[in-house]
């Protein structure tokens, strides 16, 4: 398989055009809720317990109770073994129960642990399976391995949506990037995914745009959709609007919703709805005002 | 061939970085013959807010100190302020002030550094008070900082109004972000050198140049604002601010002090950024013949 180069310095300057749109006012209203409606709102701590992931999924379903017509995340991720749990607590509220599986966050198991991993996700009821490819194979040029390891997990993942982390913070170049995301589409991702958030750094604009653009090759090329998802590092509502600006004008309208679009963090809601609060009230928000978790 | 003098840009001070207004507008200050002296960052609202965000990161480290280290720190100010009197007294001169009275004021906010630096681990242990009441409880009160204080400094006066207001408000664990006087803003800037050369951390205290008139509005309606110092006599001013400062309870202090005179030093400017905290700390009972803890 042949993967495109990257002209990195092309891509951090079109990044750098992307990040000059001025959005305000009303459009700014309109780009915080899309972006806040696209959010795994996510816990992927080894201290996570039942209460954590509990509280978790209350804060999907209710961002903000004060703020009438504030849409709810787009999903919860946890462990296999909160996955469970969390879609009871979800029930019919629509946010949908996201679980990384396959030895996240390193990758390194065997391929019957990763399958195991995933099949218990799936079984305990997650609707998103977030698997991460084994970068050291990756970085060895065992391409097939990667290939293979994922068009497996796909595979045990039936109905569940399969979104790949390419944790693009240990593949060192853009055009590993590109040629990773071209595996991972062609093995069968519905989704592709930049970090796991464990390394730094984490989803970076110039990551994302190359993963966009491969993305829209491969829509061209075979009519697939494929959805994205940068994870880890995003925080502040105008860095969000700063992807969906980049993803409107690589991708187009039909990406911008949260079937295809999605933010992996947990501290970016806060910052967009005390934006939120301030187009409505006028004045700058404090911390104090809106939930911690 | 005669040499050029290097003249200094005068630039805010946010988190402990030297940056231009993020708006890009400058007001020009003239001296009595209108001659220009220098361009002056006109900050904007943005800025303030930018500060606000800083203030409230330090404010966990700064009010997490020893008093002891307070005190050391608030020292070194005084000790850096010091060694660079030569230049706050041109500053000075420059600013309309005699000769005799720029020597007067720099010596005089140096002391007054030193007067706080000394308050710092004993200010407390002033206003705490053990309280009697009817059932067996330790019960006592003791201050602790109120957290991001905003300040109008004194119009009148370029480093020792600034220096008397500033100095009490960090000595108690607060953070500040002070706008400096609008028709002598030259010694706060440089008095922001002095702070970041003097072991204080980023964003404890933060100094803005501009419009008293523009920027009042936001700086006492941010709900992460929680307190707000305004020096000054126009009564339009004080309304607007205690008007704003309900929306989330903000305290509010005006001072009119000449603050050339040693009254203009003293505890009680401590305890106005402080909050009373009360502790009910259950012992085994009271009674006749002394309490039993």
């Amino acid at each position: 398989m042949k993967s495109s180069l990257i002209d990195q310095v092309g891509v951090e300057e079109r990044v750098a055009r992307f990040n000059t749109r001025s959005i305000k006012k009303q459009s700014k209203v309109e780009g915080l809720k899309i972006a806040i409606s696209m959010i795994d709102l996510t816990t992927l701590e080894g201290k996570d317990t039942e209460g954590k992931v509990r509280q978790l999924c209350y804060k999907a379903q209710h961002l903000h109770v004060d703020m009438p017509g504030v849409p709810t995340a787009a999903a919860v991720c946890v462990y296999p073994t909160f996955v469970k749990l969390a879609k009871k607590e979800l029930g019919n509220s629509g946010v949908k129960v996201a679980s990384v599986a396959t030895a996240f966050p390193s990758g390194q198991s065997t391929l019957a642990v990763k399958i195991a991993d995933t099949k218990f996700a799936v079984e305990s009821g997650a609707d998103e399976v977030d698997m991460v490819i084994s970068r050291g194979e990756f970085l060895s040029g065992n391409y097939n391995f990667v290939f293979d390891e994922i068009s497996e997990i796909k595979a045990a993942c039936g109905p569940a949506r399969l979104k790949v982390i390419l944790e693009t913070g240990e593949l060192a170049t853009l055009d590993n990037v590109r040629r990773a995301s071209e595996i991972a589409m062609r093995a069968g991702a519905d989704f592709i995914k930049t970090s796991t958030g464990k390394i730094q750094p984490a989803a970076t604009q110039p990551v994302t745009l190359v993963m966009l653009e491969a993305i829209r090759d491969y829509y061209y090329e075979t009519g697939i959709m494929i959805g994205m998802k940068p994870a880890g590092g995003i925080s502040t509502a105008k860095v969000a609007l700063q992807y969906l600006v980049m993803v409107r004008e690589t991708l187009g309208n039909a990406w911008l919703n949260n079937h295809w679009f999605r933010f992996g963090a947990s501290s970016l809601a806060n910052d967009i709805l005390m934006q939120l609060a301030k187009e409505s009230s006028g004045v700058y928000q404090g911390g104090d005002y809106f939930s911690k978790d | 061939m005669a040499r050029i003098e290097i003249l200094k840009t005068y630039k805010l001070y946010i988190g402990g970085q030297f940056p231009r207004t993020e708006s890009g507008r400058y007001y020009t200050l003239l001296d009595k013959k209108n001659k220009v002296i220098a361009d002056i960052c006109l900050g904007s609202r943005k800025d303030f807010r930018n500060a606000v965000v800083a203030a409230r990161a330090a404010f966990g480290a700064w009010s997490g100190r020893t008093a002891y280290n307070r005190a050391q720190i608030l020292y070194r100010i005084a000790e850096m302020l010091e060694t660079r009197k030569a230049q706050f007294i041109v500053e000075l001169i420059q600013q309309g002030s005699t000769k005799i009275n720029a020597e007067k004021e720099v010596a005089l906010a140096v002391d007054r550094l030193v007067y706080y630096a000394g308050w710092c681990d004993k200010f407390q242990q002033i206003f705490s008070s053990v309280n009697p009441v009817a059932s067996s409880h330790f019960n006592f009160s003791v201050p602790e900082p109120t957290g991001v204080v905003a300040v109008v400094a004194p119009q009148d006066s370029s480093l020792i109004g600034l220096v008397s207001i500033i100095a009490p408000i960090i000595a108690g664990g607060n953070v500040c972000i002070a706008l400096a006087s609008e028709k002598m803003p030259l010694c706060s800037i440089t008095f922001a050198e002095v702070l970041a050369t003097s072991d204080l951390a980023a964003g404890v205290v933060n100094i803005l140049t501009g419009k008293t008139s523009e920027l009042i509005s936001h700086m006492s309606s941010h709900m992460d604002v929680n307190a707000v110092v305004y020096a000054g006599k126009d009564q339009k001013e004080i309304l607007l601010i205690k008007e704003n400062a309900t929306l989330n309870v903000k305290r509010v202090f005006v001072y009119q002090n000449d603050w050339n005179k040693t009254e203009s030093q003293n505890p009680y400017f401590i305890f106005d950024a402080q909050e009373i905290k009360t502790t009910w700390h259950p012992i085994e009972s009271i009674g006749v013949g002394g309490a039993k803890y």
